[in-house]
Protein backbone atom coordinates (compact mmCIF):
# COMPACT_ATOMS: atom_id res chain seq x y z
CA UNK A 1 0.00 0.00 0.00
CA UNK A 2 3.07 2.39 0.60
CA UNK A 3 4.68 1.97 -2.67
CA UNK A 4 1.52 2.16 -4.16
CA UNK A 5 0.98 5.56 -2.79
CA UNK A 6 4.75 6.39 -3.56
CA UNK A 7 4.16 5.43 -7.12
CA UNK A 8 1.41 7.66 -7.48
CA UNK A 9 3.16 10.69 -5.46
CA UNK A 10 5.88 10.07 -8.45
CA UNK A 11 3.17 10.31 -10.74
CA UNK A 12 1.38 13.33 -9.45
CA UNK A 13 5.14 15.23 -8.88
CA UNK A 14 5.42 14.65 -13.20
CA UNK A 15 2.76 17.48 -13.00
CA UNK A 16 5.39 19.70 -11.30
CA UNK A 17 7.15 19.86 -14.62
CA UNK A 18 3.93 19.91 -16.66
CA UNK A 19 3.17 23.20 -14.74
CA UNK A 20 6.80 24.64 -15.53
CA UNK A 21 6.44 24.05 -19.25
CA UNK A 22 5.25 27.25 -20.18
CA UNK A 23 7.05 29.42 -18.24
CA UNK A 24 10.76 27.17 -19.25
CA UNK A 25 9.76 27.71 -22.85
CA UNK A 26 8.83 31.24 -22.60
CA UNK A 27 11.91 32.39 -20.89
CA UNK A 28 14.04 30.34 -23.30
CA UNK A 29 12.51 31.70 -26.62
CA UNK A 30 11.91 35.23 -25.74
CA UNK A 31 14.61 35.82 -22.94
CA UNK A 32 17.25 32.94 -23.06
CA UNK A 33 17.97 33.22 -27.34
CA UNK A 34 17.61 36.97 -27.39
CA UNK A 35 20.49 36.94 -24.22
CA UNK A 36 22.68 34.71 -26.14
CA UNK A 37 22.08 36.52 -29.71
CA UNK A 38 23.05 40.04 -27.59
CA UNK A 39 25.90 38.47 -26.23
CA UNK A 40 26.85 36.86 -29.87
CA UNK A 41 26.55 40.46 -31.64
CA UNK A 42 28.61 42.04 -29.11
CA UNK A 43 31.76 40.40 -30.92
CA UNK A 44 31.03 41.30 -34.55
CA UNK A 45 31.15 44.81 -36.82
CA UNK A 46 27.74 45.13 -37.52
CA UNK A 47 26.81 48.55 -38.72
CA UNK A 48 25.53 50.23 -41.77
CA UNK A 49 27.79 53.53 -43.20
CA UNK A 50 25.51 55.62 -45.46
CA UNK A 51 23.72 52.97 -47.58
CA UNK A 52 26.64 50.34 -47.14
CA UNK A 53 26.48 47.47 -44.98
CA UNK A 54 29.52 46.91 -43.04
CA UNK A 55 30.18 43.07 -41.36
CA UNK A 56 29.22 41.43 -39.76
CA UNK A 57 32.73 40.76 -39.42
CA UNK A 58 34.36 39.06 -36.00
CA UNK A 59 36.27 41.01 -34.25
CA UNK A 60 36.68 40.03 -30.78
CA UNK A 61 36.26 42.63 -28.13
CA UNK A 62 37.22 45.70 -30.70
CA UNK A 63 33.53 46.95 -30.07
CA UNK A 64 34.30 47.07 -26.23
CA UNK A 65 37.62 48.45 -26.33
CA UNK A 66 35.88 51.13 -28.70
CA UNK A 67 33.16 51.76 -26.13
CA UNK A 68 35.46 52.62 -23.42
CA UNK A 69 37.87 54.89 -25.34
CA UNK A 70 35.43 56.16 -27.11
CA UNK A 71 34.48 58.52 -23.69
CA UNK A 72 30.48 58.84 -24.35
CA UNK A 73 30.48 55.65 -22.11
CA UNK A 74 31.98 57.02 -18.88
CA UNK A 75 30.07 60.68 -19.96
CA UNK A 76 26.69 58.91 -20.46
CA UNK A 77 26.96 56.76 -17.06
CA UNK A 78 28.26 59.69 -14.87
CA UNK A 79 25.06 61.58 -16.43
CA UNK A 80 22.73 58.38 -15.30
CA UNK A 81 24.13 58.70 -12.04
CA UNK A 82 24.23 62.20 -11.21
CA UNK A 83 20.64 62.25 -12.22
CA UNK A 84 19.57 58.74 -9.81
CA UNK A 85 21.57 60.34 -6.95
CA UNK A 86 19.94 64.01 -7.43
CA UNK A 87 16.24 61.97 -7.25
CA UNK A 88 17.37 59.14 -5.28
CA UNK A 89 18.53 61.33 -2.23
CA UNK A 90 15.13 63.34 -1.76
CA UNK A 91 13.01 60.21 -2.22
CA UNK A 92 14.55 58.41 0.37
CA UNK A 93 14.21 61.40 3.18
CA UNK A 94 10.56 61.84 2.29
CA UNK A 95 9.97 58.39 2.33
CA UNK A 96 12.07 57.60 5.39
CA UNK A 97 9.92 60.33 6.92
CA UNK A 98 6.46 59.62 5.43
CA UNK A 99 6.96 55.65 6.30
CA UNK A 100 7.75 56.84 10.07
CA UNK A 101 4.91 59.10 10.65
CA UNK A 102 2.44 56.49 8.85
CA UNK A 103 3.71 53.66 10.90
CA UNK A 104 3.65 55.71 14.44
CA UNK A 105 1.69 54.93 16.75
CA UNK A 106 1.40 58.09 19.09
CA UNK A 107 0.64 60.21 16.36
CA UNK A 108 -2.39 58.79 15.12
CA UNK A 109 -2.68 60.80 11.46
CA UNK A 110 -5.80 60.67 10.09
CA UNK A 111 -6.89 60.33 6.83
CA UNK A 112 -3.85 57.64 5.62
CA UNK A 113 -5.84 55.89 3.49
CA UNK A 114 -6.06 59.11 1.56
CA UNK A 115 -2.38 60.59 2.15
CA UNK A 116 -1.30 56.84 0.80
CA UNK A 117 -3.55 56.81 -2.48
CA UNK A 118 -2.28 60.23 -3.30
CA UNK A 119 1.65 59.72 -3.10
CA UNK A 120 1.00 56.55 -4.80
CA UNK A 121 -0.72 58.14 -7.84
CA UNK A 122 2.62 59.88 -9.78
CA UNK A 123 3.95 55.97 -9.90
CA UNK A 124 0.95 54.65 -12.46
CA UNK A 125 1.00 57.59 -14.71
CA UNK A 126 2.56 56.67 -18.21
CA UNK A 127 5.57 57.86 -18.27
CA UNK A 128 6.36 59.31 -21.40
CA UNK A 129 2.86 60.96 -20.79
CA UNK A 130 4.22 62.71 -17.69
CA UNK A 131 7.28 63.57 -19.14
CA UNK A 132 5.73 65.00 -22.13
CA UNK A 133 3.77 66.92 -19.57
CA UNK A 134 6.58 68.17 -18.34
CA UNK A 135 8.10 69.34 -21.44
CA UNK A 136 4.93 71.53 -22.35
CA UNK A 137 4.53 72.44 -18.67
CA UNK A 138 8.62 73.83 -18.43
CA UNK A 139 8.87 75.08 -22.00
CA UNK A 140 9.64 78.84 -22.14
CA UNK A 141 5.87 79.98 -23.56
CA UNK A 142 4.84 77.39 -21.05
CA UNK A 143 2.78 77.98 -17.98
CA UNK A 144 5.06 77.58 -15.24
CA UNK A 145 7.42 80.45 -16.79
CA UNK A 146 4.24 82.53 -17.23
CA UNK A 147 3.31 81.54 -13.51
CA UNK A 148 6.54 82.70 -12.56
CA UNK A 149 5.92 85.82 -14.28
CA UNK A 150 3.11 86.70 -12.73
CA UNK A 151 4.24 85.99 -9.37
CA UNK A 152 6.99 88.59 -10.15
CA UNK A 153 9.76 86.02 -9.33
CA UNK A 154 11.14 85.85 -13.43
CA UNK A 155 11.26 89.17 -15.39
CA UNK A 156 11.70 86.96 -18.47
CA UNK A 157 11.15 83.31 -19.26
CA UNK A 158 13.79 80.77 -17.88
CA UNK A 159 14.97 78.41 -20.33
CA UNK A 160 14.27 75.44 -18.32
CA UNK A 161 15.18 72.83 -21.51
CA UNK A 162 18.49 74.85 -22.42
CA UNK A 163 20.05 74.32 -19.13
CA UNK A 164 22.26 71.71 -18.08
CA UNK A 165 21.36 71.62 -14.29
CA UNK A 166 17.37 72.43 -14.63
CA UNK A 167 16.88 69.25 -17.14
CA UNK A 168 18.76 67.24 -15.21
CA UNK A 169 17.21 68.42 -12.30
CA UNK A 170 13.49 67.79 -14.02
CA UNK A 171 14.57 64.27 -14.75
CA UNK A 172 15.64 63.48 -10.76
CA UNK A 173 12.14 65.76 -9.80
CA UNK A 174 9.98 63.24 -11.86
CA UNK A 175 11.89 60.23 -10.79
CA UNK A 176 11.65 61.79 -7.13
CA UNK A 177 7.88 62.42 -7.75
CA UNK A 178 7.25 59.05 -9.33
CA UNK A 179 8.95 56.22 -6.69
CA UNK A 180 8.60 57.91 -3.49
CA UNK A 181 4.81 56.95 -2.66
CA UNK A 182 6.64 53.38 -3.71
CA UNK A 183 9.54 53.99 -1.64
CA UNK A 184 6.97 55.04 1.51
CA UNK A 185 4.89 52.26 1.15
CA UNK A 186 8.23 49.40 0.94
CA UNK A 187 9.39 51.13 4.28
CA UNK A 188 6.48 51.32 5.70
CA UNK A 189 5.92 47.30 5.53
CA UNK A 190 9.39 46.78 6.94
CA UNK A 191 8.95 49.42 9.84
CA UNK A 192 5.61 47.53 11.03
CA UNK A 193 7.80 44.56 11.31
CA UNK A 194 9.56 45.63 14.04
CA UNK A 195 8.68 44.62 17.48
CA UNK A 196 6.24 46.87 19.27
CA UNK A 197 8.30 46.33 22.70
CA UNK A 198 11.65 47.20 21.31
CA UNK A 199 9.72 50.98 21.02
CA UNK A 200 8.04 50.55 24.66
CA UNK A 201 10.99 49.71 26.13
CA UNK A 202 13.02 52.83 24.47
CA UNK A 203 10.08 54.69 25.65
CA UNK A 204 9.63 53.70 29.24
CA UNK A 205 13.99 54.19 29.33
CA UNK A 206 13.10 57.86 28.20
CA UNK A 207 14.12 57.91 24.75
CA UNK A 208 13.53 60.98 22.36
CA UNK A 209 11.65 60.11 18.65
CA UNK A 210 14.97 60.49 17.35
CA UNK A 211 17.19 58.50 19.11
CA UNK A 212 14.31 55.78 18.40
CA UNK A 213 14.56 56.69 14.85
CA UNK A 214 18.22 56.36 14.62
CA UNK A 215 18.99 53.58 17.18
CA UNK A 216 15.80 51.21 16.81
CA UNK A 217 14.29 52.00 13.54
CA UNK A 218 17.13 52.07 11.06
CA UNK A 219 19.37 49.45 12.33
CA UNK A 220 16.58 46.98 11.97
CA UNK A 221 14.95 48.61 8.60
CA UNK A 222 18.44 47.64 7.16
CA UNK A 223 18.23 44.74 4.88
CA UNK A 224 14.64 46.48 3.69
CA UNK A 225 16.38 49.70 2.69
CA UNK A 226 19.31 48.00 1.32
CA UNK A 227 16.79 46.30 -0.86
CA UNK A 228 15.14 49.94 -1.48
CA UNK A 229 18.38 51.02 -2.53
CA UNK A 230 19.57 48.61 -4.79
CA UNK A 231 16.52 47.94 -6.42
CA UNK A 232 15.99 51.96 -7.20
CA UNK A 233 20.01 52.06 -8.72
CA UNK A 234 18.90 48.66 -10.80
CA UNK A 235 16.11 51.10 -11.82
CA UNK A 236 18.09 54.02 -12.03
CA UNK A 237 20.60 52.74 -14.65
CA UNK A 238 17.30 51.80 -16.79
CA UNK A 239 16.20 55.50 -16.77
CA UNK A 240 14.82 55.95 -20.40
CA UNK A 241 11.26 57.07 -20.59
CA UNK A 242 11.67 60.73 -18.63
CA UNK A 243 14.82 61.71 -20.45
CA UNK A 244 13.91 60.65 -23.13
CA UNK A 245 10.76 62.32 -23.84
CA UNK A 246 12.05 65.47 -22.43
CA UNK A 247 14.84 66.07 -24.52
CA UNK A 248 13.41 64.35 -27.47
CA UNK A 249 16.30 61.92 -27.24
CA UNK A 250 18.89 64.11 -27.66
CA UNK A 251 19.93 63.92 -23.70
CA UNK A 252 20.74 68.05 -24.56
CA UNK A 253 22.12 70.28 -23.60
CA UNK A 254 25.44 69.26 -24.71
CA UNK A 255 24.08 65.73 -24.26
CA UNK A 256 24.61 66.00 -20.38
CA UNK A 257 21.14 63.68 -19.60
CA UNK A 258 21.97 61.19 -22.23
CA UNK A 259 21.56 57.99 -20.03
CA UNK A 260 22.97 54.46 -20.94
CA UNK A 261 19.75 53.03 -22.11
CA UNK A 262 19.37 56.26 -24.44
CA UNK A 263 22.65 55.41 -25.81
CA UNK A 264 21.82 51.54 -26.69
CA UNK A 265 18.67 53.20 -28.03
CA UNK A 266 20.45 55.57 -30.20
CA UNK A 267 22.48 51.97 -31.44
CA UNK A 268 19.43 50.21 -31.90
CA UNK A 269 18.11 52.56 -34.18
CA UNK A 270 21.18 53.46 -36.45
CA UNK A 271 21.41 49.00 -36.91
CA UNK A 272 24.84 49.54 -35.04
CA UNK A 273 24.27 45.97 -33.72
CA UNK A 274 27.81 45.26 -32.42
CA UNK A 275 28.55 48.24 -30.23
CA UNK A 276 24.71 47.38 -28.94
CA UNK A 277 25.85 44.69 -28.49
CA UNK A 278 28.83 45.25 -26.35
CA UNK A 279 26.70 48.19 -23.86
CA UNK A 280 24.12 45.80 -23.16
CA UNK A 281 26.33 43.12 -22.04
CA UNK A 282 28.33 46.04 -19.95
CA UNK A 283 24.49 46.71 -18.68
CA UNK A 284 23.95 43.11 -18.05
CA UNK A 285 27.24 42.87 -15.92
CA UNK A 286 26.76 45.98 -14.08
CA UNK A 287 22.69 44.98 -13.19
CA UNK A 288 23.94 40.96 -12.73
CA UNK A 289 26.21 42.59 -9.95
CA UNK A 290 23.64 44.98 -8.43
CA UNK A 291 21.16 41.88 -8.62
CA UNK A 292 23.52 39.26 -6.36
CA UNK A 293 23.63 42.03 -3.64
CA UNK A 294 19.89 42.18 -3.82
CA UNK A 295 19.24 38.44 -3.72
CA UNK A 296 21.58 37.52 -1.30
CA UNK A 297 20.21 40.23 1.19
CA UNK A 298 16.56 39.30 0.47
CA UNK A 299 16.10 36.20 -1.43
CA UNK A 300 18.85 33.59 -0.37
CA UNK A 301 15.88 32.64 2.59
CA UNK A 302 13.46 32.50 0.91
CA UNK A 303 15.15 29.24 -1.12
CA UNK A 304 16.22 27.85 1.99
CA UNK A 305 12.33 27.16 2.83
CA UNK A 306 11.60 25.57 0.00
CA UNK A 307 11.95 22.07 0.39
CA UNK B 1 -2.61 48.28 6.24
CA UNK B 2 -3.20 51.21 8.14
CA UNK B 3 -3.68 49.59 11.46
CA UNK B 4 -0.54 49.18 13.23
CA UNK B 5 -0.13 46.30 16.06
CA UNK B 6 1.25 48.62 18.47
CA UNK B 7 -0.83 48.84 21.90
CA UNK B 8 -3.65 51.24 21.48
CA UNK B 9 -4.33 51.82 24.65
CA UNK B 10 -4.74 55.38 25.97
CA UNK B 11 -0.95 56.17 27.27
CA UNK B 12 0.58 59.19 29.35
CA UNK B 13 2.11 61.17 26.86
CA UNK B 14 3.69 64.48 26.40
CA UNK B 15 0.40 66.09 24.60
CA UNK B 16 2.09 69.41 23.66
CA UNK B 17 5.09 67.77 21.96
CA UNK B 18 3.01 65.11 20.48
CA UNK B 19 0.18 67.90 19.22
CA UNK B 20 3.81 70.08 17.50
CA UNK B 21 4.68 66.98 15.93
CA UNK B 22 1.17 65.84 14.48
CA UNK B 23 0.81 69.44 13.29
CA UNK B 24 4.33 68.92 11.38
CA UNK B 25 3.25 65.61 10.12
CA UNK B 26 0.04 67.32 8.74
CA UNK B 27 1.79 70.29 6.98
CA UNK B 28 4.11 68.52 5.39
CA UNK B 29 1.60 65.32 3.93
CA UNK B 30 -0.52 68.61 2.66
CA UNK B 31 2.25 70.17 0.81
CA UNK B 32 3.90 66.74 -0.59
CA UNK B 33 0.14 65.45 -1.88
CA UNK B 34 -0.40 69.06 -3.19
CA UNK B 35 3.29 68.56 -5.14
CA UNK B 36 1.84 64.86 -6.66
CA UNK B 37 -1.59 66.45 -7.55
CA UNK B 38 -0.71 70.08 -8.72
CA UNK B 39 0.22 68.90 -11.92
CA UNK B 40 -2.39 67.17 -13.28
CA UNK B 41 -4.49 69.91 -11.76
CA UNK B 42 -2.73 72.49 -14.38
CA UNK B 43 -3.28 69.53 -17.22
CA UNK B 44 -6.89 69.29 -16.56
CA UNK B 45 -7.19 73.21 -16.57
CA UNK B 46 -4.93 73.51 -20.12
CA UNK B 47 -6.39 70.77 -21.36
CA UNK B 48 -9.92 72.12 -21.29
CA UNK B 49 -8.19 75.81 -22.81
CA UNK B 50 -8.11 76.94 -26.46
CA UNK B 51 -4.87 77.61 -28.32
CA UNK B 52 -5.25 81.29 -27.93
CA UNK B 53 -5.78 81.44 -24.21
CA UNK B 54 -3.11 79.14 -23.41
CA UNK B 55 -1.17 82.10 -25.44
CA UNK B 56 -2.25 84.46 -22.34
CA UNK B 57 -0.48 82.90 -19.50
CA UNK B 58 -2.27 80.46 -17.02
CA UNK B 59 -5.44 81.01 -15.13
CA UNK B 60 -6.25 78.89 -12.17
CA UNK B 61 -10.33 78.49 -13.38
CA UNK B 62 -11.41 75.94 -16.29
CA UNK B 63 -12.24 77.00 -19.75
CA UNK B 64 -14.90 75.60 -22.24
CA UNK B 65 -12.65 74.21 -24.30
CA UNK B 66 -12.17 70.72 -23.85
CA UNK B 67 -14.91 69.31 -25.64
CA UNK B 68 -13.69 71.07 -28.80
CA UNK B 69 -9.86 70.02 -28.09
CA UNK B 70 -11.05 66.46 -27.52
CA UNK B 71 -12.90 66.82 -30.70
CA UNK B 72 -9.60 67.95 -32.74
CA UNK B 73 -7.47 64.94 -31.39
CA UNK B 74 -10.12 62.16 -32.20
CA UNK B 75 -9.69 63.96 -36.00
CA UNK B 76 -5.96 64.67 -35.83
CA UNK B 77 -3.29 63.41 -37.69
CA UNK B 78 -2.70 61.23 -34.98
CA UNK B 79 -4.93 58.02 -34.19
CA UNK B 80 -4.86 58.23 -30.33
CA UNK B 81 -8.30 56.22 -30.32
CA UNK B 82 -6.61 53.61 -32.45
CA UNK B 83 -3.49 53.69 -29.76
CA UNK B 84 -5.62 53.79 -27.06
CA UNK B 85 -7.50 50.58 -28.26
CA UNK B 86 -4.04 49.10 -28.91
CA UNK B 87 -2.16 49.48 -25.28
CA UNK B 88 -5.26 48.26 -24.17
CA UNK B 89 -5.43 44.87 -26.13
CA UNK B 90 -1.55 44.48 -25.39
CA UNK B 91 -2.29 45.68 -21.78
CA UNK B 92 -5.21 43.16 -20.96
CA UNK B 93 -3.90 40.37 -22.68
CA UNK B 94 -0.78 40.21 -20.98
CA UNK B 95 -2.30 41.29 -17.77
CA UNK B 96 -4.41 38.36 -18.12
CA UNK B 97 -1.52 35.76 -19.48
CA UNK B 98 0.93 36.91 -16.88
CA UNK B 99 -1.04 36.18 -14.30
CA UNK B 100 -2.34 33.01 -15.00
CA UNK B 101 1.15 31.19 -16.21
CA UNK B 102 2.68 33.13 -13.13
CA UNK B 103 0.11 31.01 -10.56
CA UNK B 104 0.89 28.20 -12.51
CA UNK B 105 4.67 28.31 -12.20
CA UNK B 106 3.72 29.02 -8.55
CA UNK B 107 1.86 26.45 -7.68
CA UNK B 108 4.25 23.75 -9.37
CA UNK B 109 6.73 25.07 -7.21
CA UNK B 110 4.80 25.16 -4.03
CA UNK B 111 2.66 22.15 -4.46
CA UNK B 112 4.79 19.42 -6.12
CA UNK B 113 8.15 17.72 -5.13
CA UNK B 114 10.32 17.30 -7.94
CA UNK B 115 14.19 16.95 -8.82
CA UNK B 116 15.63 20.41 -9.71
CA UNK B 117 12.74 22.04 -8.33
CA UNK B 118 15.10 24.37 -5.80
CA UNK B 119 17.51 25.30 -8.49
CA UNK B 120 14.50 26.41 -10.29
CA UNK B 121 13.43 28.54 -7.77
CA UNK B 122 17.07 29.96 -7.53
CA UNK B 123 17.04 30.43 -10.93
CA UNK B 124 13.66 32.73 -11.53
CA UNK B 125 14.95 34.44 -8.42
CA UNK B 126 17.64 34.95 -9.91
CA UNK B 127 16.96 36.47 -12.93
CA UNK B 128 14.06 38.58 -11.31
CA UNK B 129 16.14 41.38 -11.83
CA UNK B 130 17.37 41.41 -15.38
CA UNK B 131 15.74 44.01 -17.07
CA UNK B 132 14.55 43.97 -20.50
CA UNK B 133 16.64 46.29 -22.00
CA UNK B 134 19.65 44.40 -21.97
CA UNK B 135 17.84 41.69 -24.21
CA UNK B 136 16.72 44.09 -26.32
CA UNK B 137 19.08 43.73 -29.39
CA UNK B 138 18.19 39.91 -29.87
CA UNK B 139 14.53 40.35 -28.83
CA UNK B 140 14.26 43.01 -31.68
CA UNK B 141 16.46 40.39 -34.08
CA UNK B 142 14.06 37.45 -33.01
CA UNK B 143 11.11 39.64 -33.71
CA UNK B 144 12.55 40.56 -36.93
CA UNK B 145 13.60 36.59 -37.60
CA UNK B 146 10.10 35.28 -36.80
CA UNK B 147 8.07 38.17 -38.86
CA UNK B 148 6.75 39.16 -35.73
CA UNK B 149 7.07 43.00 -36.49
CA UNK B 150 3.60 45.08 -36.21
CA UNK B 151 2.57 41.89 -34.21
CA UNK B 152 1.08 42.56 -30.57
CA UNK B 153 2.66 38.91 -29.63
CA UNK B 154 6.01 39.66 -29.14
CA UNK B 155 4.77 42.31 -26.52
CA UNK B 156 2.09 40.10 -24.69
CA UNK B 157 4.00 36.36 -24.69
CA UNK B 158 6.98 37.09 -22.87
CA UNK B 159 4.83 38.61 -20.06
CA UNK B 160 4.07 34.81 -19.46
CA UNK B 161 7.70 34.12 -18.03
CA UNK B 162 7.81 36.93 -15.23
CA UNK B 163 9.45 36.25 -12.36
CA UNK B 164 8.47 39.45 -9.97
CA UNK B 165 4.63 38.22 -10.34
CA UNK B 166 6.03 34.80 -10.13
CA UNK B 167 7.64 35.61 -6.99
CA UNK B 168 4.43 37.81 -5.58
CA UNK B 169 2.17 34.82 -6.19
CA UNK B 170 4.65 32.22 -4.42
CA UNK B 171 4.36 34.40 -1.16
CA UNK B 172 0.84 34.25 -1.17
CA UNK B 173 0.05 30.91 -1.76
CA UNK B 174 2.47 30.09 0.88
CA UNK B 175 -0.10 31.37 3.57
CA UNK B 176 -3.20 31.05 1.24
CA UNK B 177 -3.78 27.46 -0.52
CA UNK B 178 -4.58 24.54 1.63
CA UNK B 179 -2.95 21.30 0.64
CA UNK B 180 -5.23 19.82 2.34
CA UNK B 181 -8.20 20.87 -0.06
CA UNK B 182 -5.96 19.64 -3.00
CA UNK B 183 -5.67 16.53 -1.60
CA UNK B 184 -9.48 16.18 -1.11
CA UNK B 185 -10.09 16.81 -4.91
CA UNK B 186 -7.43 14.56 -5.29
CA UNK B 187 -9.68 11.71 -3.81
CA UNK B 188 -11.91 12.76 -5.43
CA UNK B 189 -10.75 11.86 -8.59
CA UNK B 190 -10.11 15.31 -10.07
CA UNK B 191 -7.25 15.79 -12.84
CA UNK B 192 -4.60 17.89 -11.53
CA UNK B 193 -4.87 20.59 -14.33
CA UNK B 194 -8.81 20.56 -13.26
CA UNK B 195 -7.51 21.04 -9.13
CA UNK B 196 -5.35 23.59 -10.59
CA UNK B 197 -8.28 25.52 -12.38
CA UNK B 198 -11.30 24.95 -10.00
CA UNK B 199 -9.51 24.89 -7.12
CA UNK B 200 -5.84 26.99 -6.57
CA UNK B 201 -7.06 29.59 -9.13
CA UNK B 202 -10.48 31.05 -7.33
CA UNK B 203 -8.28 30.74 -4.26
CA UNK B 204 -5.64 32.73 -5.51
CA UNK B 205 -8.29 35.34 -6.78
CA UNK B 206 -7.25 38.53 -4.46
CA UNK B 207 -3.58 38.18 -5.44
CA UNK B 208 -4.26 37.68 -9.34
CA UNK B 209 -6.39 40.65 -9.30
CA UNK B 210 -3.47 42.88 -7.82
CA UNK B 211 -1.03 41.62 -10.05
CA UNK B 212 -3.59 41.59 -12.69
CA UNK B 213 -3.49 45.98 -12.15
CA UNK B 214 0.32 45.95 -11.78
CA UNK B 215 1.23 43.64 -15.21
CA UNK B 216 -1.63 46.05 -16.68
CA UNK B 217 -0.14 49.29 -15.96
CA UNK B 218 3.65 48.30 -16.63
CA UNK B 219 2.50 47.12 -20.24
CA UNK B 220 0.53 50.40 -20.74
CA UNK B 221 3.14 52.38 -19.58
CA UNK B 222 5.94 50.34 -21.41
CA UNK B 223 7.33 52.39 -23.89
CA UNK B 224 11.21 51.25 -24.95
CA UNK B 225 10.08 47.59 -26.31
CA UNK B 226 6.96 48.85 -28.20
CA UNK B 227 8.79 51.38 -29.76
CA UNK B 228 11.47 49.04 -31.54
CA UNK B 229 8.49 46.23 -32.51
CA UNK B 230 5.81 48.62 -33.83
CA UNK B 231 6.05 51.08 -36.33
CA UNK B 232 2.89 51.17 -38.34
CA UNK B 233 0.92 54.06 -37.25
CA UNK B 234 -2.71 51.92 -36.79
CA UNK B 235 -0.38 49.64 -34.82
CA UNK B 236 1.35 52.41 -32.38
CA UNK B 237 0.36 51.87 -28.92
CA UNK B 238 -0.02 55.71 -26.64
CA UNK B 239 3.59 56.01 -25.16
CA UNK B 240 4.75 55.72 -28.69
CA UNK B 241 2.79 58.13 -30.14
CA UNK B 242 3.18 60.43 -27.10
CA UNK B 243 6.70 60.21 -28.68
CA UNK B 244 5.71 60.95 -31.67
CA UNK B 245 4.24 64.07 -30.53
CA UNK B 246 7.14 65.20 -28.68
CA UNK B 247 9.21 64.83 -32.01
CA UNK B 248 6.88 66.28 -34.48
CA UNK B 249 7.86 70.21 -34.23
CA UNK B 250 5.17 70.92 -31.33
CA UNK B 251 5.06 74.80 -32.02
CA UNK B 252 2.92 74.22 -34.94
CA UNK B 253 0.19 72.75 -32.84
CA UNK B 254 -2.28 73.98 -31.12
CA UNK B 255 -1.25 73.68 -27.46
CA UNK B 256 -5.20 72.70 -26.68
CA UNK B 257 -5.03 69.46 -28.18
CA UNK B 258 -1.39 69.10 -26.69
CA UNK B 259 -2.84 69.45 -23.51
CA UNK B 260 -6.24 67.42 -24.25
CA UNK B 261 -3.85 64.39 -25.87
CA UNK B 262 -1.40 64.08 -22.95
CA UNK B 263 -4.73 64.16 -20.68
CA UNK B 264 -6.75 61.61 -23.02
CA UNK B 265 -3.38 59.22 -21.90
CA UNK B 266 -3.36 60.23 -17.98
CA UNK B 267 -6.71 60.60 -16.71
CA UNK B 268 -8.41 57.44 -18.00
CA UNK B 269 -5.56 55.34 -15.49
CA UNK B 270 -6.15 58.05 -12.99
CA UNK B 271 -10.00 57.47 -12.61
CA UNK B 272 -9.40 53.58 -12.48
CA UNK B 273 -6.64 53.97 -9.63
CA UNK B 274 -9.02 56.08 -7.82
CA UNK B 275 -11.51 53.20 -8.02
CA UNK B 276 -9.10 50.24 -7.31
CA UNK B 277 -6.73 51.97 -4.74
CA UNK B 278 -8.07 50.16 -2.14
CA UNK B 279 -6.53 46.90 -3.64
CA UNK B 280 -3.37 48.70 -5.09
CA UNK B 281 -2.16 50.34 -2.19
CA UNK B 282 -2.69 47.36 -0.07
CA UNK B 283 -1.86 44.53 -2.23
CA UNK B 284 1.53 46.41 -2.87
CA UNK B 285 3.14 44.84 0.47
CA UNK B 286 1.03 41.75 0.88
CA UNK B 287 2.92 39.38 -0.46
CA UNK B 288 6.33 41.16 -2.64
CA UNK B 289 7.73 41.98 0.35
CA UNK B 290 9.96 40.00 2.96
CA UNK B 291 10.54 41.56 6.22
Amino acid sequence: MNKAKKGNMARLNRWGYIFLIPFIVVFIIFQLIPLVNTIYNSFFENYRSGLKQIGPNFIGLANYASLFTGGDLIQYFENTMIMWVLGFIPQIVISLLLSAWFTNPSLRLKGQRFFKTVIYLPNLIMTSAFAMLFFTLFADSGPINSMLMQAGILSEPYSFMSHVGSVRGLVAFMNCLMWFGNTTILLMAGMMGISADLYEAAEVDGATPTQIFFKITMPLLRPIFIYVMITSLIGGLQMFDVPQILTNGTGDPMRSSMTLIMYLNKHLYSKNYGMAGALSVMLLILTGVLSFIVFRVTASDQVKKVR
Amino acid sequence: MGKNQYNTSEEPENTTTVHIRRAVAYVVLVLVSIMCLFWFYILFINATRSNGELGRGFTLLPSSYLGENMHNIFTGTIPVVRGMLNSFTVAALSALLSTYFSTMTAYSIQIYDFKGKKAIFAFILAIMMIPTQVTALGFVNLVNGMGLEDNFIPLIVPSIAAPITFFYMKQYMESNLPVSLIEAARIDGATELRIFNTIAVPLMKPAIAVQAIFTFVASWNNYFIPSLVLHKDNMKTLPIQIAQLRSADWLKFDMGQVYAMIAFSIFPVIIVYLILSKNIVGGLTAGGVKE
